[in-house]
């Protein structure tokens, strides 16, 4: 345990000792302002929805969600394997697995550490808003949460991954920007000309990000989102793990 | 306690295409400093990588005071200490910093880390920037920090990927007084392609070439062979037509080479018959003549000679 927490505090650590956790946290710090913005304008129109699920239909989660968590993961292995730090960790008496979970927690904490002005804009609205039909719900905000750290752990687990691929930064972050993007663009079959029916909509049904975040939002938590989630969370983990291990193989 | 500290038998490790390093055996015993020579390519990191458990052999057994590098890798990375090559560090974390992040990734407790910290910071003399960061560091320090973390959980074997490259001669010459320091305590296991280096720091030599051990010798032993084959090179003042005739008398020289230096002294260079040592002998001769000798000694080879020697053999062999 005193590895994990030891790797687990240098990894989050890392993120600000350098320049790259504050430039990241500076980008998502923008977009959710101009996020705000754009609530703040659809408050004029009556709506009747929660605070959370008006923050979410403008849509900047989305931008936030797949253009950050692989700048967040891209160094996890990457860098260290091309610095030739790797090395000096692996021949440390410390397990695999152990090195797979502290990187992924660290990047999941960043990653949720980027959140955090959010909840500031969700308190100022609470403050400053007298419309009764925009409740602001801590339930609502607690579902929302929990689906921006569900997504966003298959996010990690995936950019971890790739990253423990290869030596370089850059091709950590396009594969998972790749990779990444599919999984999204996979949950708007609604965009698609002759959308899909049958069975084959079932299972779009069940993989569509954007409809379980959506429900997220209106502080409605399904079973079958988390497993869906979880179970990609700890197959992307175990891959890493996998990946991490291969040196062994070879 | 094991008497050897390292055991590898038949060790071998083949890369998609090449064989890095192909049945090679050999032993440390414990309190050894060994220097494992070759030039770039030997299969010196190589094997380095396999005894430190970062590298799966092909094939092969390595031991690590008893204890297998594949089946039992926790138990082998708890006893040593390695030094990647080029001495790899998280260059944006500060000194101390570093080693304490070290010491707690190696299991050490709270109380024991600070302990243990501050006696590395102090051995290889780091007092003075400690607080710095690393990134910051010239290459002699940053060499240090790495030597520091090898040895920040007491271990019985340090293993050090060549530990002196890259730095000017000062810092070389510190670095090799810290490994002669450590090797007081601790088994030293280090590679390099410098043979002066080997020469000075350690007690044990193993020759690599082509990924096999060509030549494993105490680097005493190998430089008394060195002398045996050697030259004894007097300077003498007397004319020329003398030393010849005097030397073309005495049946122990076989061969002599005599060159004018400045006046009336000249340089002789004398091979022996039989290995026989012929200082005594010179000293005699010009001592019996009343000839002044200014200078005797033996033409000392260096670990240089027998390594171009001993590669030259084996590719002929090659051919």
């Amino acid at each position: 345990m005193q590895v994990f927490w030891t790797l687990f505090r240098r990894e989050l650590g890392s993120f600000f000792q350098s320049m790259t956790g504050y430039v990241i946290i500076a980008t998502t710090l923008a977009l959710l302002g101009v996020s705000l913005l754009d609530m703040l304008s659809k408050m004029n129109e009556p709506l009747d929805a929660p605070l959370t699920e008006i923050f979410y239909v403008t849509l900047y989660f989305w931008l936030i969600l797949l253009l950050v968590t692989p700048v967040i993961t891209m160094r996890t292995f990457a860098s260290e394997k091309a610095s030739g730090t790797f090395e000096a960790l692996m021949t440390a008496p410390v397990s695999d697995l152990q090195v797979v979970l502290a990187k992924f927690a660290g990047a999941l904490t960043f990653y949720m550490i980027t959140w955090l002005p959010l909840m500031g804009y969700m308190l100022f609205l609470h403050r400053y808003l007298n419309s009764p039909s925009t409740a602001w719900e801590p339930r609502s905000l607690a579902t929302t949460l929990l689906g921006i750290l569900l997504v966003g752990s298959v996010y990690i687990s995936l950019g971890c991954f790739a990253s423990a691929l290869t030596k370089s930064q850059i091709i950590a972050a396009a594969v998972s920007y790749a990779v990444g993007l599919t999984l999204f663009l996979l949950s708007l079959r609604s965009l698609v000309p002759i959308a899909p029916t049958g069975w084959q909509a079932k299972v779009f049904a069940h993989i569509s990000m954007t409809e379980h975040m959506q429900d997220f939002a209106r502080g409605i938590v399904h079973t079958t989102p988390i497993v869906y989630y979880l179970s990609l969370t700890v197959f992307f983990v175990y891959l890493t793990f996998k990946v991490v291990e291969a040196r062994r193989w070879k | 306690m094991s008497e050897l500290m390292i055991q590898v038998e038949n060790l071998t490790k083949r890369y998609a295409g090449t064989t890095a390093v192909s049945e090679v055996s050999f032993a440390v015993k414990r309190g050894e400093i060994v220097g494992l020579l070759g030039k770039n390519g030997a299969g010196k990191s190589t094997i380095l990588r396999i005894l430190s458990c970062f590298l799966p052999a092909t094939s092969g057994t390595a031991r690590v005071a008893g204890h297998d590098v594949f089946f039992e890798a926790d138990e082998v990375r708890r006893r040593i200490g390695y030094m990647p090559e080029n001495n790899p560090l998280h260059l944006d974390m500060r000194v101390r910093e570093y080693l304490k992040f070290r010491a707690r990734l190696k299991g050490l407790s709270a109380a024991k880390t600070r302990e243990r910290v501050d006696v590395v910071i102090q051995q290889c003399s780091l007092t003075d920037v400690h607080r710095r960061i690393i990134g910051q560091l010239s290459k002699g320090y940053r060499q240090r920090v790495g030597m520091a973390d090898a040895l920040v959980h007491e271990p019985e074997l340090i293993i050090m990927d060549e530990p002196t490259i890259g730095l000017d001669p000062n810092q070389i010459r510190s670095v090799r007084q810290l490994i002669k320091e450590l090797g007081k305590k601790h088994t030293i296991l280090l590679s390099t392609h410098i043979l002066p280096e080997v020469e000075m720091t350690c007690s044990h030599v193993l020759i690599l070439h082509h990924g096999r051990i060509i030549a494993s010798d105490s680097t005493h032993e190998l430089q008394g062979k060195i002398f045996e084959s050697g030259a004894v090179i007097a300077e003498i003042a007397a004319p020329a037509p003398a030393l010849m005739q005097c030397w073309a008398e005495c049946d122990a020289v076989q061969h002599v080479d005599i060159a004018p230096i400045d006046g009336e002294y000249h340089r002789c260079t004398l091979m022996a018959r039989d290995g026989i040592d012929l200082r005594p002998i010179v000293f005699d001769q010009a001592a019996q003549r009343g000839w002044k000798l200014r200078e005797l000694t033996r033409g000392r080879h260096t670990l240089e000679d027998i390594f171009v020697k001993v590669t030259r053999e084996k590719e002929e062999e090659h051919f």
